[in-house]
């Protein structure tokens, strides 16, 4: 692990498939993503687009069957995850590359204490002993700024808040202080003031330890706020991909644009009326049996559809190499979308 | 006081629990303090005294061979309660630890499921019969006689609650910590499975008694010198027109002891798992 790996993350072709009666269909589609060492890639879609699955499948945590992985390559800080075997695997786990969840209401065991939970990690990572490991934990305790540490240590988790639960979250991620976080949905389950809390926190932990963070959300809220860069997935697909500023100021791809304006913006109504609609995208995600192999996936729900978009399949192109998406008319698409404020 | 006013409060709550727990701790003193209840050496004969009906100084009569029926049921209960609780420590030790490794390796589970399905479908008390068959009568092998016949059915329920609980969130957090196997069964999966498990042993406690009462009358059981429940009433059945005490005494000590187990089995259910509370 002494090498000097320029990125943090590499993944390269990874295509997730689940058999489904007699064929199979498609959870993640050849995708490639990059994260460097200290960034923040936000990944964001509507939900059943394959962020989590992605996730896991980094993990490798889905269980293969019924799941199908296939990757050219998966590398976490220069290192090649999949062909590690299971064991070297279960090293990589929570030493380099830790995760939090969606639901901290079930991301803990009910029946160990939080600290117990915290210092497991320890002991089985850094060969510490228990009594240390403990100490630690009241350490990292402190650090996700959890009030009379020392007490909290021997609560069990429904003692604590949802947002306190989230923080013990962090704080066991953060345990071995792992050169990737991946972070799957890791505020939607909380309140809105415990989500700004939570991100405000991941964020100065970010830079602190400065780890990178594949943030899982559909909330671009928090995207805007946290991540450099995003990669915004349709239906197991990367559609697009930039760096934030330009994501949100000039989007290339028609499902990125129907993603921003379905946000909800402060002061879209005014005296009860709406001056604005919300836009919604027409149509539903297709269920990934009802993908077809030819043409744009995004097609059947965008209103820039033309034959060459139903028929051709678009690569992911750009003005310059950081910013690509995986559309025909990427280039038509400012002139024909009224600017958006954000 | 507070100890008293948590038993008052259990008892308002679920007096049924209550009632099985005193008799249960009644018949567990008694078989504790056997020798100093009243009873004589329960194998000494007497043929002068033979089948005579309860009396003062044979509280429950004496049977064919004018031992004292009474010491024989007190000393019995030693034996049923041993093999009650023997059966329910280590069918449920095996059994768990079957389960669990079962539950969570699936390439283990389908060959373990179907020796386990095989085991199910011989009755318990057939399959306890047929290893009694090829061993010689003791104590301790009817214990391992029956525990093998009840180990398939903690299997199943060990593996079904490792089937679901290797679904939860945290259990699949610990493995993304990089926990290892032993410790995500034993600290992560097991602990979880603690309330179901209690009451799975009080049943199999009960269903161990039973087995053993049944295998002793059946002549498969402890042998014949032991003085065991089942032992006593397989000698008085031929009798049962001239001295019904003998069958009926410890037939009713042998209802009233798995009685009482299965109503704190119940309670217990009832008391760490409300959503199954049934009201009576």
């Amino acid at each position: 692990m002494k090498t000097k790996a320029e990125y943090a993350l590499e993944v390269e072709d990874l295509s997730i498939r689940f058999p489904v009666l007699q064929s199979s269909v498609h959870a993640v589609d050849s995708l490639s993503f990059k994260v460097a060492r200290g960034e923040v890639l936000g990944v964001v879609g509507e939900s059943g687009c394959g962020k989590s699955v992605t996730a896991l499948g980094i993990m490798r945590l889905l269980k293969s069957p019924p799941a199908h992985i296939v990757a050219r390559s998966v590398r976490v800080m220069g290192r090649e995850l999949s062909t590690l075997s299971e064991d070297s695997m279960r090293l990589v786990r929570g030493n380099d590359v830790a995760m939090i969840f969606q639901e901290p209401m079930s991301s803990l065991n009910p029946v160990l204490t939080i600290g117990e939970q915290i210092a497991e990690t320890l002991t089985t990572h850094r060969g510490m002993s228990w009594r240390m490991s403990l100490a630690r934990a009241v350490e990292l305790l402190s650090l996700v700024r959890i009030p009379d540490a020392r007490q909290r240590i021997d609560e069990y988790p429904h003692q604590l808040s949802g947002g306190m639960r989230q923080r013990v979250m962090i704080a066991m991620a953060l345990a071995c202080e792992p050169k990737l976080l991946i972070a799957d949905e890791p505020t939607t389950a909380l309140d809105v003031t415990t989500q700004a809390q939570i991100i405000r926190l991941l964020q100065e932990l970010q830079q602190r330890f400065g780890m990178a963070v594949v943030l899982i959300t559909h909330d671009l809220g928090v995207v805007g706020q946290m991540a450099h860069r995003v990669v915004v997935m349709y239906a197991g697909c990367k559609v697009e991909e930039g760096p934030i500023q330009e994501i949100f100021a000039a989007p290339r791809h028609p499902y990125t644009v129907g993603l921003m304006r379905s946000r909800p913006r402060l002061g879209s109504s005014v005296n009860g009326l709406r001056r604005d609609r919300l836009l919604e995208l027409p149509g539903h995600v297709p269920t990934l049996a009802e993908l077809s192999s030819q043409g744009c996936l995004f097609a059947p729900r965008c209103v820039l559809a033309t034959d060459k978009c139903r028929n051709e399949t678009p690569p992911l192109l750009g003005r310059d190499s950081n910013h690509v998406a995986a559309c025909w008319r990427s280039d038509d698409l400012g002139s024909l979308l009224k600017p958006l404020s954000i | 006081m507070s100890r008293y006013r948590q038993l008052s409060s259990l008892f308002r709550t679920h007096p049924t629990m209550v009632i099985g727990g005193l008799i249960l701790f009644v018949a567990f003193s008694a078989a504790l303090l056997a020798p100093w209840l009243g009873t004589v050496d329960p194998l000494q004969i007497e043929p002068m005294k033979r089948l005579r009906p309860p009396s003062v100084s044979n509280w429950f009569g004496t049977d064919i061979f004018g031992r004292d029926v009474w010491s024989r049921v007190i000393y019995g209960g030693r034996v049923s309660l041993i093999v009650g609780a023997a059966v329910a420590v280590i069918s449920m030790g095996v059994g768990l630890a079957i389960g669990l490794v079962s539950g969570y390796l699936r390439r283990v589970d389908r060959i373990v499921m179907r020796l386990m399905d095989a085991m199910m479908a011989i009755p318990a008390i057939l399959l306890a019969i047929a290893l009694m068959a090829i061993t010689k009568p003791s104590v301790g092998n009817v214990i391992i006689a029956i525990s093998i016949a009840e180990i398939p059915r903690v299997v199943r329920l060990a593996r079904s609650m490792v089937l679901s609980l290797r679904e939860e969130v945290y259990v699949q957090a610990a493995i993304t910590t990089g926990a290892r196997l032993p410790s995500i069964l034993l600290r992560h999966i097991l602990p979880n499975m603690t309330a179901p498990l209690m009451v799975q042993g009080t049943y199999i406690f009960a269903a161990a008694i039973i087995i053993e009462a049944a295998l002793s009358f059946l002549g498969a059981g402890t042998p014949a010198e032991v003085p065991s429940w089942g032992n006593i009433i397989a000698e008085g059945r031929n009798l049962f027109l001239l001295a019904t005490w003998i069958v009926l005494i410890p037939g009713l000590f042998l209802s009233i002891t798995v009685l009482s187990i299965n109503l704190v089995g119940d309670g217990l259910r009832d008391l760490l798992d409300p959503r199954f509370a049934k009201r009576i």
